[in-house]
């Protein structure tokens, strides 16, 4: 009995340990989304109405970027895949008799998917439970919200596939690390996760919208929020729908040219 | 006798962070790259002000210009606490690793050898923003230079370095009671260095309070910016800069205790 009671202390303990951390991203998240609903709040005063967004719209922006910041966060990329790269363990993926973008691909995609699964019901349960201007609302009707799930997982494949380029590019060049963080700041702040993309001027909104950053996060997010609606949503998905076909043949003609050149040194 | 101890560490410190950065030098490709990205990230939230602003011109009585003085002051003593206390902010790895148990055997002092072993030279990235970012908050504000105005300017920065690098103290000492995850400590510093780029009463009443009492941040942003900015006459104001002695204080005491409780957990 005494040692299948301290395997049940040993598991709950480590159980804890992740609540921990859990709890820690929660409260981390939290107060990040407060504080960003009080700034809006103030900016929202100072352009007395001609605010580009509704205030209930950008606090739901918010919250939903809260919440569901796993599955569009570029930062977080899958290190076992750089070190899988950097140590020529690679040289493994490439004996299995599967594609190894695919196998990637679905590798990132169930790994952010449940993630955020985790993480966003407690943050999005306290969004719901926070004081009136600061409360996130629900979406405006039952098909705003099949909209805002479509474009979700659209928005998700083109951010993977855009990662997707990044882990390629990193097969050329022996210091991935830098490259990374250009490109995954650059990202961060061009779709929309610093300043929501309808507070940027008309001129650089429009090369913004040229670019595939504008269909990542900012699409699902502002459908939800009522901010796109009706017809203004239609161009927006099929662009969605073509910058994932575009990305992903791009990852995986890289890949192909990439295949021929890995080298892979020791073992 | 003491005198010359203080000559050979600082020639330590020259030695210790002359082989820090001999060692990044190696890879010269990354550390540009690194540099560059940093000052990327900042200077897209320079770029995300700047787009807020072009919808108002008074942010609660702020303007541009008495923002952009205020990220470049917040901005300006994070980068210099990562630069120098960037020992203390990495110190869980230290703890983890048994580095610590070295350095305790080491005829020198603790706090000199963890802040000197960890210089980084590619944390200066932001730096390059911060000083953009003043010489256009100074040329869109309207600040009487005066050497009272200079001295509070420059007390802001150097207490903003001491208020961070003794929250990067706590965090430090954290990993003596627990092993767990101390990024709850995330908020309070990475949180006043994305926050805090706007003046803390924005936020309203309940921030300003905690930020006076909790964490005493307002001693070197909220009061004194009031004088820089002319917004109030009142001179001792320029002088709160100083109150983050007692909190560098404190946080050294919980270092001091910690260290006492230290046991070994590395191999």
């Amino acid at each position: 009995m005494k040692k299948y009671y301290s395997f049940f202390k040993l598991r709950f303990a480590t159980g804890l340990q992740y609540r921990m951390a859990s709890v820690t991203a929660l409260t981390t998240q939290l107060i990040w989304g407060l504080m960003e609903c009080l700034l809006y709040k103030a900016v929202a005063e100072a352009t007395d109405g001609r605010i580009p967004m509704d205030y209930s719209s950008i606090v739901t922006y918010i919250w939903l970027k809260e919440s569901l910041y796993v599955l569009f966060n570029t930062w977080a990329m899958d290190n076992d895949l750089f070190a899988m790269i950097t140590s020529g363990d690679i040289a493994y993926e490439l004996c299995r008799p599967l594609s190894v973008y695919s196998m990637w691909f679905s590798r990132m995609t169930g790994a952010r998917i449940s993630e955020a699964f985790l993480r966003c019901i407690p943050v999005t349960v306290c969004a719901f439970l926070m004081p009136k201007p600061y409360r996130m609302t629900l979406p405006v009707n039952g098909a705003a919200f099949l909209f805002f799930l479509l474009t979700l997982f659209l928005a998700l494949g083109i951010t993977i596939t855009f990662c997707m380029l990044v882990y390629m590019l990193c097969l050329f060049t022996v210091s991935p690390q830098g490259w990374r963080m250009v490109l995954t700041g650059a990202v961060e702040f061009l779709s929309g996760n610093v300043i929501p993309l309808p507070f940027f001027p008309k001129k650089y909104l429009f090369l913004v919208e040229l670019s595939p950053f504008a269909y990542m996060q900012n699409v699902p997010f502002r459908i939800y929020s009522g901010d796109l609606a009706g017809a203004a949503m239609y161009p927006y998905i099929i662009k969605q729908v073509i910058w994932l076909a575009a990305l992903m043949s791009a990852g995986i003609v890289i890949w192909k040219l990439a295949e021929k050149r890995i080298v892979v040194q020791g073992g | 006798m003491k005198k010359i101890k203080i000559k050979e560490n600082i020639k330590l410190y020259g030695k210790y962070a002359s082989v820090c950065t001999q060692s990044v030098m190696e890879y010269k490709l990354s550390f540009a790259l690194m540099l560059i990205a940093r000052f990327l990230i900042a200077f897209c939230e320079l770029i995300a002000i700047k787009f807020l602003f072009s919808g108002f011109t008074q942010l609660k009585g702020y303007t541009y210009g008495d923002v952009l003085l205020c990220f470049a002051i917040i901005q300006m003593s994070f980068t210099f606490a990562e630069l120098f206390g960037n020992g203390f902010k990495t110190f869980s790895g230290m703890v983890r690793s048994g580095g610590f148990d070295r350095v305790m055997l080491r005829p020198r002092s603790l706090v000199f050898q963890v802040v000197a072993s960890r210089f980084e030279v590619g944390r200066t990235g932001p730096l390059f923003t911060a000083i953009i970012t003043l010489a256009l908050g100074i040329r869109h504000s309207q600040i009487d230079w005066n050497p009272m105005t200079v001295w509070t300017f420059a007390a802001m920065i150097v207490g903003g370095t001491l208020l961070f690098i003794g929250l990067f103290v706590l965090e430090a000492s954290f990993c003596f009671f627990s092993i767990e995850d101390t990024s709850l400590i995330n908020v309070l510093t990475y949180g006043a260095k994305s926050h805090g780029k706007y003046p803390i009463d924005i936020y309203g009443k309940g921030i300003l309070r905690f930020c006076t009492y909790v964490i005493p941040y307002t001693l070197i942003q909220y009061y004194p910016l009031q004088f820089l900015l002319g917004k109030s006459d009142d001179w001792y104001l320029a002088f709160y800069p100083l109150g983050i002695v007692v909190f560098l204080t404190v946080c050294g005491f919980v270092w001091r205790f910690g260290v006492r409780r230290y046991k070994s957990c590395g191999s």
